[in-house]
């Protein structure tokens, strides 16, 4: 409880003046919250369930061809934060999300966007492998139906192949597409589920804890391929592991109690974090 | 002295045996202070001594209840004279008996009583009186020996509490298995009346004959008794009604279902699902008259003004309104299984960028789909099996036909008026009931079968 107290408390002394100094944040983000490439910019988020205020005047850009690891202790807003960027708090009716986020320039936030092509732009891969209890295939095939985005079976079955070689599943299940989806391991469905964003073409890939349910060697594989697909997108990753975070992210954003704390290089903020709250949640003290 | 009574002695004794039993248990624990010498808290010593005193007790008042008259009577018969016993029938020596008993116990009206009967009368009292002494000296003596045995057996080591539950667990297998057995009897008892009908009217003939007059002739030249027990008119009358139905409540309530469980604001979802099941709380009778007085004659109007012969008891509104009173299975059960999706299977269609109709149709329509033909098939076995709709609505006539306009009769209904009014029990005609009630059976319970079948073959998936 000490530490609620002065999260909100606490103002750090070596506060670096950034541009959203105007802004009434309760806290002022440490760090560089700017990309020199950014893919998606954030500005002042605010995010209420009913009267919850559960993420407060996060800014944070999101470069190009970047990994970026959101760490943070539970219930601090990172998963909120990052269903902010596909606009998935949109099926939470309690949910009410305020503040600019652009993609490629483009505002995310206003009611007139239409959710559809965001989200084939900004997919998502969830905590629980949540494969369609449809074949293998069509798990593959539903994003590319949905949207047209071929015209023959030929083609189909080409992107099929793609997004599973890929997610570097392909091996494994080639000779087993018509296979129900959730009769795969864990870490096959978790791999389905990403070729499954994969297919759709994405610019940006958000990942909520995507390994928490996984044993360690599927760990090991999901982040080696992480690693790879960093060279065509744009990855956001939710993780409670440190270590992970450290692994497999090149920016590190860690968030407590909703406010966005530090944000930095992961060298930086986990070799040398300048808030008192980061470095007390990256050396163990709490969390 | 009447059994109530001591019924209600033995459930006073019960409560002072568990008294006793405690009191006991913490005595022989040495006070209240030490109870945990025990090996089960006082109490279960205490229910220990109560089931021991109330248990035999109980069940040999329940034989004795189902014995005694029996008994009673055969010793009193044995007494009567010889030659009268042998000059009566079966159905004198019934009279006889109640005559006895009537007298016994000063409810003989009318008649005089012959001397006969008031001697056997009197005997019968007087091995009453005997009777009744006895059961109250057994009853006291069997609870006596129950305290006596709970009071020597509790010791600090005796494991009072796993006695008191095993006996409980057989309580409870006791009381789940009178539903199976009643389930059982009723199959046995329209079994053997079906055998009977069998052996009058070939299967072959019940099965797969198209004529169906169940009236048999009472006199040689009587019109229009052919007696035919052709069971297809009915069967095919019974479908036609049932597909009537269905064709109705699965659209109607399947949709309402997919409304109510992903799209409905939780305001609209709060009072229509409760309005909705009011429907399944409406009397069948009441459905019935709806339709044979609404529906039916609305219907022929129609009929009439697009030049259709609609007959006054017609399939189609019996259909329809049987339909009406499904709707509320099919969507309730058909939520349920919507609602069952898991959400993940949502987010994960919705992050792909899917509409809510895309989601709705090629995910949570293909994953709930097993549990929605499961809930449709519980709600054809309930149409095939309604009955007061179809008796006022559908009409007696059994029509071989496939138009829903004419009037058709179903197998409940051929039930109803075979069974209701005076009828003798040795007729095919009776029996035919019984006949008709065994396939209604066996279809429903191989409906039953398969829809919990694909029901729990569905839940496995999640789970």
């Amino acid at each position: 409880m000490t530490m609620i107290v002065e999260a909100s408390a606490v103002k750090p002394a070596n506060l670096k003046a950034d541009h959203l100094a105007q802004d009434q944040s309760t806290t002022t983000t440490v760090g560089e919250i700017s990309s020199p490439n950014p893919r998606m910019v954030c500005r002042d988020i605010n995010v209420w369930y009913n009267n919850n205020h559960a993420i407060k005047h996060v800014s944070l850009d999101i470069g190009k061809n970047e990994v970026i690891a959101m760490i943070g202790p539970s219930g601090c807003g990172k998963s909120t934060f990052l269903r902010c960027l596909n606009r998935m708090n949109d099926t939470i009716p309690a949910a009410r999300v305020e503040g600019s986020i652009t993609l490629d320039g483009q505002e995310i936030q206003d009611k007139g966007i239409d959710v559809v092509p965001l989200r084939a732009r900004v997919g998502m891969v969830f905590q629980k492998p949540n494969p369609f209890p449809k074949s293998i295939y069509e798990n593959i095939a539903y994003g590319p139906r949905i949207h047209g985005l071929t015209n023959s079976r030929a083609e189909l079955d080409e992107l099929v192949e793609t997004s599973l070689q890929r997610a570097g599943l392909w091996k494994e299940v080639k000779d087993r597409l018509d296979a129900p989806g959730t009769g795969l391991s864990g870490g096959q469905q978790q791999r389905l589920c990403i070729a499954r964003t994969l297919s759709v073409s994405p610019e940006v890939i958000l990942m909520d804890e995507p390994c928490s349910a996984l044993d360690p060697i599927a760990t090991a594989i999901i982040e080696d391929l992480i690693d790879e697909l960093r060279q065509q997108y744009t990855i956001a990753i939710v993780t409670h592991s440190m270590q992970q975070a450290a692994r497999v992210s090149q920016r590190t954003a860690y968030f407590h109690l909703g406010d966005l704390v530090e944000v930095g290089t992961t060298d930086d903020i986990f070799n040398q974090p300048k808030h008192k709250l980061t470095e007390d949640y990256i050396t163990g003290r709490f969390g | 002295m009447s059994p109530s009574l001591l019924l209600f002695i033995i459930l006073a004794a019960m409560a002072l045996a568990y008294h006793l039993g405690r009191k006991r248990a913490i005595g022989v624990a040495g006070g209240l202070k030490k109870i945990n010498r025990l090996h089960s808290l006082p109490a279960y010593y205490g229910f220990y001594a109560a089931l021991w005193v109330g248990l035999p007790t109980l069940l040999l008042l329940l034989f004795w209840a189902g014995l005694q008259d029996h008994i009673l009577t055969a010793l009193t018969l044995a007494e009567l004279p010889a030659e009268t016993m042998a000059n009566l029938s079966e159905g004198q020596l019934s009279l006889l008996v109640s005559d006895i008993r009537n007298l016994a116990s000063g409810n003989l009206m009318g008649r005089e009583p012959s001397a006969e009967v008031e001697v056997a009368a009197a005997h019968y009292l007087r091995l009453q009186g005997i009777a009744n002494i006895t059961l109250w000296t057994l009853v006291g003596a069997m609870a006596l020996a129950g305290m006596a045995w709970a009071w020597q057996r509790t010791t600090p080591s005796f494991r009072a509490r796993n006695r008191v539950e095993s006996i409980v667990m057989i309580l409870l297998i006791l009381f789940s298995s009178i539903a199976i057995l009643t389930t059982l009897g009723i199959l046995l008892s329209v079994l053997f009346e079906s055998i009977r009908f069998f052996q009058k009217v070939p299967w072959t003939e019940f099965l797969f004959g198209t004529q169906w007059s169940p009236q048999i002739a009472l006199r040689a030249e009587q019109v229009g008794a052919s007696g035919a027990f052709g069971a297809i008119p009915l069967f095919t009358g019974t479908l036609l009604v049932s597909f009537i139905a269905m064709l109705l409540a699965v659209p109607v309530g399947l949709l309402s279902a997919v409304y109510l469980a992903e799209y409905a604001p939780r305001a609209v979802r709060t009072w229509a699902k409760p309005v909705l099941e009011i429907l399944a709380g409406i009397p069948t009778v009441v459905y019935g008259f709806f339709a044979a007085l609404t529906v039916a004659p609305f219907m022929r109007g129609l009929g009439e003004s697009v030049g259709l012969d609609i007959a006054s008891e017609s399939a189609l509104a019996a259909g329809l309104v049987m339909g009406i009173m499904i709707i509320p299975f099919v969507s309730s059960l058909s939520e349920d299984v919507i609602n069952a999706v898991p959400q993940s299977l949502r987010d994960g269609s919705y992050a792909l960028g899917a509409t809510q109709s895309e989601t709705i149709r090629r995910v949570i329509f293909p994953a709930a789909l097993p549990g929605i033909v499961g809930g449709v098939l519980l709600a054809v076995s309930r149409a095939i099996g309604e009955t007061m709709i179809v008796v006022m609505a559908a009409g007696l006539a059994a029509n071989l036909t496939a138009n829903p306009f004419e009037s058709v009769t179903t197998v409940t209904v051929q039930i109803v008026t075979l069974l209701t009014g005076d009828q003798e029990f040795d007729s095919a005609k009776t029996l035919a009931a019984f006949a008709l009630g065994l396939t209604l059976f066996v279809v429903t319970l191989i409906l039953n079968v398969i829809a919990l079948h694909i029901v729990r073959k569905y839940r496995e998936q999640y789970d």
